[in-house]
């Protein structure tokens, strides 16, 4: 690819990129969210024109103005969402776009195929359960071998472990090696630097959409290194200092759950005091999310009292919550977290609309609410064309600032925040963290849910750890170590 | 009571059943299509009100039922390419433009009937299909008389259900549709063309609307009313619904829907005289939505449908 330029509105997403692949190359995109690593390869698969450049495929000029003809050129994509139909059966998603035999489809020919890719690069999978029933990680499997499928010499990733287990993460990497090992190119696209490290063979480093630096030799460059190419600056951990807790802001006694789709809480009972951050951690579905809703106020529980700020919570609706000096930064940014196809503005007063801030005797009231967000814009770096945008149209790191700047701006007491920097890079989970400490400094009380327990062992006073509904155990931040928390995890400790 | 059930349930039921059961399978059929692609068409109505029309027409100026017929198809397929054009070509809203298609074409038959046959006092009229019995099969005791001895365009109806799920179950091009209709994105980057994948569903689905309007104005009624649809496009968009998005359910609850109309009939012309005919009238559409409010519960629509699809959005 050279000199490849592209622009949405004002943003210039991509400008004046070079990039190369060669055969058997696994080769690391870096960049932090915005840099236009996404952007870039949705023109390279013929989603996006590009404004200027050209693109070059064996030496030739190719022009690539849609995915049909990327295909042909040979090159195939895993997108970061998955393209995939979750009704139709594996095989269908195979042969999707795939000429049949005499009019029908060819079914025989694509479990042939199916079996034969399976083989060369153990990728199995069950040609007729519906997508649905697959796992995430065989739904990226589904993703790779249709891109293998269709003779793809060059193959796409873009942030593949994103949504991978340890452990699924590992095969994914033997399976790219072996598909390098047999002449296939690769471009995989991270913002994980141990990750890139260990599985390519070049990288090129973006940031804001221009080429930042070239990696020849990944595995002996220090992580440092490459972060400062990324971030353009120097990132140290930030340094939690020792506070002194205060008075408990935010407390559950015996809070049980029932009404609700997932797992329950099961009398639980916890204290947060201001100027500590208490971290609660669990695999996945072991009662997170009630929790979460809970204290937001967005399920009432069965049995049990809260109190924040020293007042018990007496109807459980976010409102009343959030009255009482409760923040929170739900878990799915888009979904719970703002409007998408609403402007930014919008979303981030909406929580206050009401308010004497933002609207009068029942009319908004639009140049506050513009000069609020212009501001939190300004304090937080969101990237965006102004506030007027659309949210949907954000990256998840400058979604997430502006859920942190809209929660932030009213002094919460408490916040609650869960996965607070999932899907996030280096850059973007760094500020996040920081303004966590800047608030617990403040006196705020903060609760973070989470299931990367790196990142908890680096906020967290304290950590609680959630099996089946309960809190199993409470470590103080000294005593807390990977390996114990783990254990408390699959309720081992717990029932001794 | 046992001489109203007797009146009812006789070859001449099933055999109603059957004929009753035809536009409403083509129309559902169609509208499955459409729908399976990720578009609801709401000009249904319309579309088979305007092919009736033109079919009629066709056949009324040239004698021919089988150019009528064509007609009718090629006017249906026409309005399904229209609203394509709104819908997929520029990804405006399904429900608004396809109301708007029916009011369109409703408008323009019976602008066009009015132009080419005046206000006669006796409506015009046909020789519309006559019953073609098919030989040995009609022979078979009760079931013969009621399905081997039937218009053409009802045998054409039978047909279309397994040639349906055909289509749509094993060609390349069904898996298509039914791609574009769950996950445009997915087929755009496997290089399918989700725009052309659409037209073509939505253009099919009117082809069948046009055989259904057909049926009823030259074979069931031989004549063109403005009340020769009546509903029965609405109908179909339940049915779909209550069908599944699938061939084989939708024409069973097209066939399950004709049962209950047929059913009022044959209450209204026998000896409940008492109660207003009106009453009987509501009975199929009061069963369309008991069963949609029980049936179609679990009944998961294509998660494309009314979502338009633009390439570079984000």
């Amino acid at each position: 690819m050279r000199g490849i330029t592209k622009s949405f509105g004002a943003v210039k997403a991509n400008e004046a990129v070079d990039l190369s692949v060669a055969p058997g190359e696994i080769l690391g995109l870096l960049g932090e969210n915005g840099a236009g690593k996404t952007t870039l390869m949705n023109v390279l698969f013929g989603a996006y024109a590009p404004d200027a450049g050209e693109i070059l495929i064996q030496g030739r000029p190719t022009r690539i103005t849609s995915s049909a003809d990327a295909l042909a050129a040979g090159i195939g994509m895993v997108h970061q969402h998955f393209h995939l139909a979750p009704r139709l059966t594996v095989l269908e998603n195979l042969l999707i776009g795939i000429p049949g035999k005499s009019g029908r489809i060819d079914r025989a020919g694509g479990l042939t195929r199916l079996a034969e890719i399976g083989r060369q690069h153990g990728l199995t999978l069950d040609p007729d359960v519906p997508v649905s029933a697959l796992s995430v990680g065989e739904q990226q499997r589904l993703e790779i071998v249709k891109a293998l499928f269709r003779g793809a010499k060059l193959l796409i990733l873009d942030e593949p472990t994103a949504v991978l287990a340890p452990s699924e993460v590992d095969g994914l990497f033997s399976a790219l090696r072996s598909m390098a090992a047999q002449g296939l190119g690769i471009i995989f696209i991270s913002h994980k630097l141990n990750e890139v490290r260990a599985l390519t063979h070049r990288c090129t480093v973006l940031r804001h959409g221009h080429v930042a630096g070239r990696v020849d030799d990944p595995a002996n460059t220090t992580s440092a290194a490459m972060a400062q190419l990324m971030c353009g600056h120097e990132i140290v951990p930030p340094a939690r200092g020792s506070s002194t807790p205060g008075e408990p802001v935010l407390t559950l006694d015996g809070i049980s759950t029932s009404k609700h789709s997932g797992t329950a809480l099961r009398g639980v009972s916890l204290a947060v005091r201001a100027g500590e951050i208490l971290g609660i951690a669990g695999v996945s579905g072991n009662g997170q999310r009630a929790l979460a809703e809970v204290i937001s106020g967005m399920i009432s529980p069965e049995a049990g009292r809260m109190t924040i700020a020293g007042k018990q919570v007496a109807r459980f609706t976010p409102r009343e919550v959030q009255a009482l000096g409760l923040g929170r930064i739900p878990e799915d940014r888009m979904t719970t977290g703002l409007v998408t196809n609403l402007p930014l503005a919008d979303s981030m007063v909406l929580p206050r609309i009401g308010t004497s801030a933002f609207s009068n005797k029942g009319l908004l009231k639009p140049d506050a609410i513009r000069a609020f967000a212009e501001a939190q814009i300004k304090a937080y770096d969101i990237r965006c064309p102004g506030p007027m945008t659309r949210a949907g149209a954000l990256s998840g790191g400058n979604l997430q600032k502006a859920l942190l700047a809209r929660e932030l701006a009213f002094d919460p007491k408490v916040l609650v925040v869960s996965q607070p920097t999932r899907g996030l890079d280096i850059g973007a989970a760094r500020f996040i963290h920081e303004k966590f400490l800047d608030m617990r400094a403040k006196g705020c009380g903060i609760v973070v849910i989470g299931e990367d327990l790196e990142e908890l062992l680096v906020l967290c006073d304290r950590i609680a750890v959630m099996y089946e509904g309960r809190i199993v155990g409470t470590l103080d931040s000294g005593a807390a170590t990977v390996a114990r928390l783990g254990l408390l995890m699959t309720g081992a400790e717990g029932k001794a | 009571m046992s001489v109203v059930l007797e009146q009812i349930f006789q070859v001449g039921f099933l055999a109603a059943i059957i004929r009753i059961a035809t536009p409403l399978a083509f129309a559902t059929l169609g509208e499955m299509f459409s729908e399976r692609a990720g578009v609801l068409n709401l000009g249904i109505e319309g579309i088979m009100l305007l092919s009736a029309m033109t079919g009629f027409t066709a056949t009324s100026l040239s004698g021919s039922l089988w150019l009528g017929v064509l007609v009718a198809m090629l006017n249906g397929m026409l309005m399904g390419a229209l609203h394509a054009l709104f819908t997929v070509a520029l990804g405006l809203s399904q429900h608004v433009c396809g109301i708007g298609v029916t009011l369109f074409s409703s408008g323009l038959a019976y602008f066009l009937y009015r132009l080419i046959f005046g206000q006669q006092s006796v409506p015009p009229s046909i020789k519309g299909f006559q019953t073609l019995p098919i030989p040995v099969l009609s022979d078979i005791p009760v079931l013969g008389p009621a399905v081997f001895n039937q218009f053409a365009l009802v045998y054409m109806a039978i047909l279309a259900i397994p040639l349906a799920a055909f289509i749509l179950y094993r060609t390349p091009w069904g898996l298509s549709v039914r791609m574009v209709g769950e996950n445009p994105r997915a087929a755009d980057s496997a290089g399918v063309g989700v725009i052309a994948t659409r037209f073509q569903a939505v253009i099919l689905g009117g082809a069948l609307m046009g055989l259904a309007g057909a049926f009823l104005s030259m074979a069931q009624f031989n004549a063109f009313t403005f009340g020769v649809v009546s509903g029965r496009g609405w109908v179909a968009i339940a049915l779909v619904v209550f069908g599944r998005w699938d061939p084989w359910r939708s024409a069973g609850a097209a066939l399950l829907f004709a049962f209950v109309d047929a059913l009022q009939l044959r209450m209204q012309a026998s000896g409940l005289g008492h109660i207003p005919y009106e009453a009987f009238l509501m009975l199929p559409f009061i069963f369309t939505i008991v069963a949609m409010a029980f049936m179609s519960r679990n009944a998961v629509a294509p998660s494309a449908l009314l979502k338009p699809f633009r390439r570079e959005e984000r």
